[in-house]
């Protein structure tokens, strides 16, 4: 008995060792780098991230594959984490307990991002999140599995607070989603706005999701302020805007979308969009690089990447690469080497990750285009500003993250 | 300004035609509900899948086809109506006899399936459908700007309500309809077509819910998850108003519209924080209900309405007990 206990054991140990024999550059776990995109795969995210996003990092692997010839196999799963926490956290804990996985990348909603970063941390796997928002994720929830890579709210809601209350708005009303996301968002905002000068008369929270938004605006009407943040984001942000003309609001009081998508903006159309400021990590239409990869992905998906797409794309190239570079898929050895190493590519130039996991890259302050002035299809924005990463994202300094020495 | 508990009275008056104005959807909503539950006691649960499938029609047929919105109004409820109509030949009459709850898990599932085709199709973000020009542009009222389109709806829906309960109360076709939720195997005796009949109504009443979601393209971002959000709100109606009954359909749609409109303007959290907070104890207890009924909350109230009623008169507002 012990002697077949003792000969299967070795059998085991033997089969566990020959893929690893095989690959004798990297040491990868399980001989194979596993990707999983956790993501909203139909709900109100699904077109900023969804389907596209995981398009997205499958172009990485490819390009990846094909431009650096690994010697280990790459594999890309997906899921719908249907931006519930709980849903997510457990789709999390199969993919690293049964599946293998060794990085978690997307997700979209910032509840959701918090849960999954938990469990990665506990599991030691990385996160890299490109679609949630919140500056919690880098703050006080912050871990040293993760990086945060496209945007946060504290990047856009300076851009556009800002630049917005440069331009003469000094007193805001916020219509805000009541939950973590809406509330962190509004909050950044107002910060800025009364440290550039201006003044914060009120706030009213609505439901999320909403349909209606007619009876938020009313009151967001009557406050009088000359500037409406939509600290909001999605559908709620599209059917507050297309309200908000309708009731007379606009051209009266101006809105601010504090998280505006090009995908908001093809939906709802340069009509009701024109003359908006926003804040976005990226634009296809920028330069020649950003062009060329968004044409391609365009094929793919038949429309414009957003900036989480674009964002996955680089973060997951990045994450490869590291992995090459350390010759190991070790978490630690991994997120070391991604710290070191900074980003060049064309979705970011001279990025690069500070310990709270914040990937520090160029912002765009956006304008949107009139009607008249769009050329071709997704011509949206003029580019008014290039906000450089250290003054777009919220300083060390003041960081609540405890991973940051001070 | 002139105020009651915070709101000024201008603000009042404004969320009360905003409450009026979802009150007239939630009333056509429900009202399409209450026909084809009274006489096939089917919970059509593809009801927000068909509002959706209404506001699309008329989307589709504006972009490829170059239809007005007029004609829109006219055509998409025929055409969603139409697959009511096959559905019900092909499918829900085959569950005639069995318990309501196959009728509703098929709907259900269909209301999936149409979701989750127009979401791989269009995508989630949705389409924009614009006012038509005839309607476009508000009104000052004093005390707020009413959207004339948001005139038009609540009229539209109102007449289309009464219509219905004319038509199903007061007409003999109505009592067709009626004696035939009352006992099918007699009417049929009489020699009237009764298949014919429930066909048509359930028909009648997909027609009703695309009505509603062709009034509700210009106002609402055209989406394939826009019935479903709005679904669950709209059973609240018809189980208050009383499964079944017109009439309770309504008025509920519209009152509860109308409380749901007080409730968003933060008047009774206001009211409720200005008797109670100043009081120790009393405060303390109060402040769940405050926060059930604040604005953010306003998604719950409808729900916290049901459950009283519910637990008052179990058949609903206008409801008869069976």
């Amino acid at each position: 008995m012990v002697r077949k206990l003792l000969c299967a054991l070795v059998c085991a140990a033997l089969a566990a060792q020959v893929p690893s024999a095989a690959l004798a550059g990297t040491k990868v776990s399980d001989g194979v780098v596993k990707i999983g995109v956790l993501t909203d795969m139909s709900g109100t995210y699904s077109d900023l991230a969804g389907p596209g996003s995981l398009i997205a990092v499958q172009m990485a692997v490819e390009d990846f594959m094909a431009k650096e010839k690994p010697d280990f196999k790459i594999e890309v799963i997906s899921a719908d984490h249907q931006n519930k926490g709980d849903i997510a956290a457990n789709k999390a804990r199969e993919w690293i307990d049964q599946e293998k996985v060794d990085m978690i990348a997307d997700l979209v909603t910032t509840s959701t991002a918090l849960a999954v970063m938990k469990v990665a941390k506990e599991k030691n796997r990385i996160t890299m999140v490109s679609g949630a928002a919140s500056t919690p994720i880098t703050n006080e929830q912050c871990t040293d599995t993760n990086v945060h890579y496209t945007y946060d709210t504290y990047a856009l809601a300076t851009g556009t607070g800002r630049a917005v209350v440069k331009q003469g708005g000094k007193t805001w009303f916020f219509l805000t989603a009541d939950y973590a996301f809406g509330k962190a968002l509004e909050k950044d905002t107002s910060d800025v706005v009364v440290e550039e000068g201006g003044k914060v008369l009120g706030h009213v929270l609505h439901p999320f999701p909403a349909q209606d938004f007619s009876s938020f605006l009313l009151q967001a009407q009557s406050s009088g302020a000359q500037v409406i943040g939509l600290a909001n984001a999605g559908n709620d942000t599209i059917n507050a805007i297309k309200q908000a003309g309708e009731f007379g609001i606009t051209p009266k009081q101006s809105l601010a979308g504090l998280l505006m998508f090009i995908t908001d903006v093809n939906s709802l159309g340069l009509q009701a969009t024109q003359g908006m400021y926003l804040t976005t990590g990226f634009y296809w239409d920028y330069n020649e690089e950003t062009r060329a990869w968004s044409k391609r992905f365009g094929k793919k998906r038949g429309r414009m990447p957003t900036m989480v797409q674009a964002g996955d794309y680089s973060m997951v190239t990045h994450y490869l690469e590291a992995v090459k570079a350390a010759g190991t898929d070790d978490t630690q050895a991994v997120m070391a080497k991604m710290k070191a190493t900074p980003i060049n590519d064309f979705f970011a130039k001279n990025g690069k990750i500070r310990d709270d996991g914040r990937m520090v890259h160029d912002m765009y302050l956006a304008r949107v285009k009139t009607p008249q002035g769009s050329e071709y299809p997704w011509d949206y924005y003029n580019i008014r500003e290039v906000i450089p990463g250290d003054k777009a994202f919220m300083p060390l300094s003041k960081s609540k993250c405890p991973l940051v020495k001070k | 300004m002139i105020g009651i508990f915070g709101v000024s009275l201008p603000g009042l008056f404004g969320q009360l035609l905003v409450g009026l104005i979802n009150g007239s959807f939630y009333a056509i909503l429900s009202l399409g509900l209450a026909v084809i539950f009274g006489l096939l006691n089917i919970i059509n649960f593809a009801h927000g899948a068909q509002y959706m499938m209404g506001a699309f029609s008329a989307w589709i047929a504006m972009r490829f086809f170059g239809v007005n919105y007029w004609w829109a109004l006219l055509l998409a409820p025929l055409v969603v109506g139409a697959t009511g109509i096959l559905i019900e030949r092909g499918m829900l009459r085959r569950l005639a006899r069995l318990d309501n709850l196959y009728g509703l898990l098929l709907t259900f599932g269909l209301a999936l399936i149409f979701e989750g085709l127009f979401r791989y199709k269009y995508g989630i973000s949705g389409e924009s459908y614009p006012v038509p020009d005839l309607l476009a542009g508000g009104k000052n009222l004093g005390f707020m700007f009413l959207p004339i389109y948001r005139g038009w709806v609540v009229v539209a829906s109102l007449v289309v309500c009464f219509a219905t309960w004319f038509v199903i109360e007061r007409t003999k076709l109505g009592s067709y309809l009626r004696a035939g939720t009352e006992n099918p195997e007699l009417l049929q005796a009489f020699g009237v077509n009764v298949p014919l009949i429930v066909n048509l109504t359930y028909g009648y009443g997909v027609a009703l819910a695309a009505f509603a979601g062709v009034l509700a393209a210009p106002i609402f971002n055209v989406n394939p998850v826009m019935g479903s959000n709005l679904i669950i709100t709209v059973f609240a109606v018809v189980v208050v108003g009383g499964m079944g009954s017109i009439l309770g359909s309504i008025v509920t749609g519209i009152g509860l519209g109308l409380i749901e409109g007080i409730v968003k303007s933060g008047m009774i959290a206001n009211l409720l924080g200005n008797i109670f907070d100043k009081v120790p104890v009393l405060g303390s207890l109060v402040y769940p209900v405050k926060l059930l009924f604040s604005p953010e909350a306003s998604a719950v109230t409808i729900f916290v309405i049901m459950a009283i009623v519910l637990l008052v008169r179990p058949a609903g507002l206008f409801g008869r007990e069976r």
